[in-house]
């Protein structure tokens, strides 16, 4: 899983070079490069006020950058909305998950992207609920999740609840799946349950950002790291050329520490 | 296919037939209700069980349907929509006003009053999508507003004599069914196929089962709530127009309280006032009941001042079987 044992050149799933966004009188990001490549997990962190999610935002679609370009397997791309975004490959797993209690785990998968079927020519349109079931049974088989379609999903576990969040990522071919803070909606076994879902979107080519607070967790999964403050990149390694002290030092100075070890 | 396709679609198959079975039971609760009222009073009263007398019970029952149905859509997003009664006031007096010129026909009239409601349905949900205002403040903003505008449009006076065309709406019937009732049972059949089969009902339940959740899944919020509180506008002001219709004129004041009782009808019928949850067809059952109730206390000879108690008991029954049923 390696980037380094890798021999051909590959393409990164997405580029984002240079990107400048401003709110107001505030520079949420200022001349920002990142990339993912395939069967990547990369992590992502820093303070809050750091960029984080803005550069995911801008990702996603839901905001525009004031400049910069963005490229998805190589092709330049421009995001109008976050549909366009996900029409890309590109999925969001929230912190909180976005998923809606009231329904059931077929009715969440397939939130926003229902399938329908038509009659009379198209005249009348109504959910193809029988797809949405079968492909949920798939859905579900793959991550090993042997529960009913009809289950509402305000019975199900956090744990559960994440397996649906990414069953509807892989359920629309995603490319990359951003995890957003993603164990801290989980009660036990968290690192192993992350390292373990991580693993599971690799084997279906499918790259992860990983977005934490939490080192432990970040030096777990990620292959590469990378350390943003105050709206720019201060630092980017592969997870075997740092230490967690270096990263927490990058994260709330700006430096890793190195030159006064070093002096 | 290969051998788990062909298990999964089985699989499919299976769940499919039991969610229908259990949607059926869904208003179980009710319908033994339902069921146990129709029983009583075809035992307490030889005039109840007679065609005539449940014919009866469903044409009162329909203007108040109308208004009802609207009503499940907007309570599942967790909204409301208290205008519906000055819809109703409103759809009425324009159409009645239409139809005094005998050469207005049917069509004429009923374009009027439904052309009208959508005006309200629009100001709805641009205060509550635009001015983000909630929905219990603007449409209660908005009712006192329609009914002022009713009674300033008529000068506070009733219209009468209307176009004979225009008043088979209310009075006609087709065979032994009056034609309200064939609006109102109509109506119902297609929004419940809206809601329970389309995407746009699937977007309604997730709206009001978490609003932060449709924004982030990329559903049209705006959108579907403005198409709710125009369907609920629209609806008031065909009950507004087969009421006229069928009186054979309009007062301004017509339609007051309406949608009070509505929103009993809804929660008698199984919707949650937190929005997420409730069927059209539970709505049905609701208004169904509420007017077997009313019909069952008249032929009793219970005076209308009880009636409102009763009306009050059932309410309350209602909303602790609902309860107890989604424990």
């Amino acid at each position: 899983m390696s980037m380094t044992t890798e021999p051909q050149p590959r393409v990164p799933v997405v580029a984002l070079e240079d990107i400048w966004k401003t709110f107001g009188a505030v520079r949420a990001l200022h001349g920002v490069y990142f990339d993912v490549m395939p069967g990547e997990t990369h992590g992502l962190v820093g303070d809050n006020a750091a960029g984080k999610s803005t550069l995911m935002k801008i990702l996603t679609g839901v905001y525009d950058p004031d400049r910069g370009a963005i490229e998805v397997n190589g092709k330049r791309v421009h995001f109008s909305s976050p549909s366009e975004s996900r029409d890309m490959g590109i999925e969001m797993i929230f912190q909180h998950f976005a998923l809606a209690e009231n329904l059931d785990i077929r009715a969440n998968i397939f939130l926003g992207r229902e399938v329908e079927r038509r009659h009379l020519g198209g005249l009348i349109r109504f959910l193809d609920t029988r797809r949405m079931t079968t492909e949920t049974l798939r859905i579900l088989k793959l991550l090993d999740l042997e529960m009913d379609p009809k289950l509402k999903v305000r019975r199900l576990s956090g744990g559960q609840r994440q397996v649906v969040a990414i069953g509807r990522a892989l359920a629309f071919d995603a490319r990359l799946v951003i995890m957003d803070e993603p164990t801290a909606n989980l009660a036990v076994g968290k690192v192993e349950k992350l390292l373990e879902l991580t693993k599971r979107l690799h084997q279906f080519g499918v790259a992860v950002i990983v977005i934490s607070h939490r080192l432990d967790e970040i030096f777990a999964v990620a292959d590469r790291i990378t350390v943003m403050r105050l709206g720019g990149i201060v630092g980017r390694f592969n997870k075997d050329d740092v230490t967690q002290e270096q990263v927490s030092r990058l994260i709330s100075h700006g430096r890793d520490g190195a030159e006064e070890a070093g002096a | 296919m290969t051998a788990f396709q062909v298990e999964a679609e089985q699989r499919a198959a299976a769940l499919e037939r039991r969610e229908r079975i259990k949607h059926r039971i869904g208003d179980y609760g009710l319908l033994v209700v339902f069921a146990g009222y129709f029983v009583f009073m075809a035992l307490a009263s030889d005039r109840f069980l007679t065609v005539g007398n449940l014919v009866n019970v469903v044409r009162q029952s329909s203007v108040i349907g109308l208004v009802a149905i609207g009503m499940t859509f907007v309570m599942i997003t967790a909204g409301i929509d208290l205008s519906v009664g000055a819809v109703v006031g409103v759809a009425a007096v324009v159409a009645a006003r239409v139809a005094i010129d005998p050469g207005s026909g049917l069509l004429l009239p009923l374009v009027a009053g439904l052309g009208v409601s959508l005006v309200v349905g629009g100001i709805n949900s641009l205060l509550i999508i635009r001015g983000k205002i909630l929905p219990f403040l603007a449409t209660l903003a908005v009712m006192a507003g329609t009914r002022g505008f009713a009674l300033v449009y008529t000068n506070g006076q009733p219209t009468g004599g209307l176009n004979p065309q225009f008043d088979v709406l209310g009075q006609g019937s087709i065979g032994p069914v009056p034609i309200p009732v064939i609006v109102f049972l109509t109506a119902g059949l297609v929004a419940d196929l809206v809601l329970s089969k389309t995407k746009f009902g699937r977007h309604v339940y997730a709206v009001g089962g978490s609003i932060e959740t449709a924004r982030d899944v990329g559903i049209p919020v705006s959108q579907v709530l403005l198409r709710v509180y125009l369907l609920s506008a629209l609806l008031a002001a065909a009950a507004g127009v087969v009421l006229t219709a069928r009186v054979d004129g309009a007062d301004p004041l017509v339609g007051t309280g309406y949608e009070l009782d509505a929103i009993a009808a809804v929660v008698i019928g199984g919707t949650s006032l937190f929005g997420g949850v409730g069927t059209v067809r539970g709505t049905i059952l609701g208004v169904l009941l509420l007017g077997m109730v009313v019909n069952g206390l008249n032929l009793l000879n219970v005076a209308s001042y009880y009636q409102q108690m009763i009306k009050g008991i059932v309410l309350v029954l209602a909303v602790v079987l609902n309860r107890w049923k989604s424990q």
